[in-house]
């Protein structure tokens, strides 16, 4: 485990997000908005990956961005609140409170179990939602553009806009990650994983642990459902169907868990892929997009995040990892005087 | 895995990403650049809508493109592609939500940067692409979807929908049991869980409450969308013995639920009203049973209007695929012949170029055409939204054994569709006033 020094972790959120919203000037419309929604999607799963380093993985966390996109949807179309960073806070506000009150009644499964309770959770939002004909039904309903902190930009400027909050919260987010991950409750959390008898033993809380990780994904959830929903322009209960929490535990798949920027390529790669294999192979583009994933999972067992961690140890090192040996370690003990 | 493996994998997967972002980077490159009129078309072509509507829809369309880039489709559609320009279709499909379609659609009008987009045939993908279209001032053409929603709660510049919306299918079932003398006194409803089935029942059960003012409502049953299993449905529906049983399933759905119900006898209990089963007829072949009253959400296929377009189009249409084309096809080319004819207008109004979208919507707002379904009228929503005629019939063998629809009873647009000022449910509500039945 490499630990980082807090100023490195904190330049290096600043350097990514400055450098992103940079790359945006640059980009053409269409990628734009496909980055984006990447941006939102990563970002919750950004919240499984949070969910993965303690041994669990949430197949509904579609729950969490639908209640986030809808309520600040609602927020927006019915009380007419416009600005963005408020319309964020309200759906990430109301997503983790959704994941305080849910957090504890699901903490205490485990494996297949914890994914199974979170889909059906997701699963039940998605059937009320369709019967909700007052707010669209299956339908859903149209949100308002946003403003930025009463800036309404105009038809031209108004999706840069929205891609540099989205980097920005993109960056915070991994930055907030990356700080998470590295302290002490976040390595005791990656402890669970690995044997929670002996996390309970050193006196932590794996109930506790597993609780604060699935309110911080909630959090997540909500906040990338806010931003997706404002981007779209559109909220429908599809945003709870189980599809939707696949593709997020698909991006979490493909990024792995070692590194918190890879969650966010690896959304932008997803969509990429849909998106021309949709264009290009109209009929087949499922087949192509299972195709893709399968070529990760066999090449990349650890997800796109390794390739990283693998390229700067080779880069900053200029020779090979270093290989655990430990009949080596042995021999030096030996020898030791 | 073994120690050497991991820098070796990570090349080998580095090479492999590599050869994949130029494999797609490849023909963004090398667009041609020989004018043609592209257009995005979108329809289902996986999941649970594209058997009944998404893929005879696009082989409808891809049939009449080859026709009109031909140069072989009948008066007044005779001039090549649109004016001489040729058309080229880029088809998406249209499963994956309303998020995935608002992408696409971003997609098509910025990346392959089409003329116009033909597509949708779920309401919520039409309610959502809307406001994007209007944003990217991209001319968009919905073909299919049935929710009146798109054009009475809001207003959009380059939006048309050029089929009319579901609010004339149920008012029309209506008119035709009054009509053919059919006595109610009691309704009973099954329709998908959506806010299709939703809508449709609403306006039916309005209509019904305007022309049969005695009759009572006895059964509502929503089940799920893709329920496939409707045992206990038919079970209470038989149970309540109504006059009338109203369903807008379709597809699968619809293809159970009469499988189901046939061999139970509801269908001889009740008088089976379905708004928008023709489709399920090739498929059901002789399972179909007589005495439905079907619509088919317009005058189209057995129900279409023997005009000598619409000859050349169900012949053109059954030669090629072996199957009578049902009611998504007819949708499409309607679609495509009002485009046809608007962009034509538009060239003869600015001297033979290729116009642009604005002047596309010009000609667009209001138009009337003629389709193999009748004549099209740009009456609603600004001149945005079309009314059209339609036909309702009943099935019956033919000498052959085949089920065909008899009693076609024709409805003039105007006689079930709300004129332009009003919204469809406060029309129905109020008795219909302003509509013109012959």
């Amino acid at each position: 485990m490499t630990h980082r020094k807090a100023s490195h972790i904190v330049a290096a959120g600043l350097l990514g997000g400055v450098t992103l919203f940079l790359i945006g000037l640059l980009l053409p419309d269409w990628l734009l908005f496909t980055a984006t929604k990447a941006a939102g999607y990563g970002l919750v799963a950004l919240g499984i990956v949070v969910l993965m380093r303690g041994g669990l993985v949430s197949f509904g966390q579609g729950m969490v961005y639908c209640i986030g996109a809808y309520t600040s949807g609602l927020v927006a179309s019915r009380l007419g609140v416009s600005d963005v960073f408020l319309l964020l806070a309200i759906g990430g506000g109301a997503s983790t409170l959704v994941g305080l009150l849910v957090g504890p009644l699901i903490a205490r499964y485990r494996g297949i179990f914890f994914a199974m309770l979170t889909v059906a959770l997701s699963m039940v939002l998605y059937g009320i939602l369709v019967k909700q004909n007052a707010i669209g039904g299956s339908d859903g309903f149209n949100v308002p553009e946003p403003t930025f902190l009463g800036w309404a930009p105009g038809v031209g400027a108004s999706d840069l806009a929205l891609y540099g909050v989205a980097v920005v919260i993109a960056a915070t987010a991994a930055t907030f990650c990356r700080f998470y991950f590295d302290s002490m409750p976040g390595l005791v959390a990656k402890a669970v994983r690995e044997n929670e008898l002996r996390v309970e033993y050193l006196g932590s809380s794996v109930f506790r642990i597993t609780v604060r990780n699935f309110v911080i994904a909630a959090g997540f959830g909500g906040i990338g459902g806010t931003l997706n929903g404002l981007a779209l322009g559109h909220v429908d209960p599809l945003f709870s169907f189980w599809t939707t929490s696949g593709e997020f535990v698909f991006i979490a798949i493909l990024s792995g868990h070692v590194s918190v920027s890879a969650v966010f390529v690896s959304a932008l790669i997803l969509e990429l892929v849909r998106s021309f294999s949709n264009r290009y192979f109209p009929e087949t583009w499922q087949l192509l997009l299972g195709a893709f994933l399968l070529v990760v999972i066999l090449f990349l067992p650890n997800g796109l995040g390794s390739l990283w961690e693998e390229l700067s140890k080779r880069l900053g090192r200029g020779k090979p990892p270093p290989v655990p040996d430990p009949g080596g370690l042995e021999r030096r003990k030996e020898a030791a005087p | 895995m073994s120690k050497q493996r991991p820098a070796k994998t990570a090349l080998k997967s580095l090479l492999t990403t590599g050869a994949a972002v130029l494999a797609f980077s490849g023909p963004l490159a090398g667009m041609a650049v020989a004018e043609t009129f592209k257009i995005g078309v979108v329809t289902f072509l996986s999941g649970q809508a594209a058997e009944s509507f998404g893929v005879p829809a696009w082989d409808g369309g891809k049939l009449l493109i080859d026709k009109l880039n031909a140069g072989e489709v009948p008066p007044p559609y005779d001039t090549p592609g649109f004016g001489g320009i040729e058309i080229e279709p880029i088809v998406i499909d249209e499963a994956g939500g309303a998020t995935k379609q608002v992408q696409e659609f971003r997609n098509l009008v910025q990346r392959e940067g089409v003329d116009a987009v033909v597509g949708y045939v779920s309401s919520g993908d039409c309610l959502a692409v809307s406001p994007v279209a209007d944003e990217l001032q991209a001319l968009t053409i919905l073909y299919d979807c049935g929710t009146p929603r798109v054009f009475e709660d809001g207003s959009y510049e380059y939006v048309f929908r050029t089929a009319a919306h579901a609010t004339m299918d149920n008012v029309a079932l209506a008119r035709y049991l009054k009509a053919q003398g059919v006595e109610v006194d009691s309704i009973a409803g099954i329709n998908q869980d959506y806010a299709w089935g939703h809508d449709s029942w609403r306006d039916f059960t309005a209509s019904m409450a305007q022309i049969y003012p005695d009759a009572t409502v006895e059964a509502e049953l929503f089940p799920a969308f893709g329920a496939g299993q409707y045992g206990t449905e038919v079970s209470a529906l038989m149970r309540q013995g109504v006059d009338v049983v109203h369903s807008s399933l379709w597809g699968g759905d619809l293809q159970a639920l009469i499988l189901q119900a046939s061999p139970r006898g509801m269908f001889q209990r009740s008088q089976g009203v379905l708004s928008a089963a023709d489709h399920v007829i090739p498929p059901l072949g002789n399972n179909m049973p007589e005495g439905l009253i079907i619509g088919a959400r317009g005058a189209y296929g057995l129900l279409s209007p023997d005009t000598p377009l619409n000859r050349w189009w169900f012949e053109t249409y059954e030669a090629e695929y072996g199957v009578i084309p049902v009611q998504a096809p007819y949708r499409m080319v309607q679609a495509l012949f009002g485009l046809k004819t608007a962009v034509e207008k538009a060239m003869d109004a600015n001297g033979g170029s290729k116009p642009t979208a604005d002047e596309i919507r010009e000609q667009l707002r209001g138009l009337e055409w003629e389709s193999p379904g009748g004549t099209i009228t740009m009456a609603l929503g600004n001149g945005h939204q079309a009314i059209q005629p339609t036909a309702i019939g009943r099935t019956v063998r033919d000498g052959d054994g085949n089920v065909v629809i008899g009693d076609i009873q024709r409805f003039a647009a105007e006689c079930v569709n709300p004129p332009a000022d009003q919204n469809s449910t406060d029309w129905i509500n109020a008795g219909f006033p302003g509509a013109v039945c012959e």
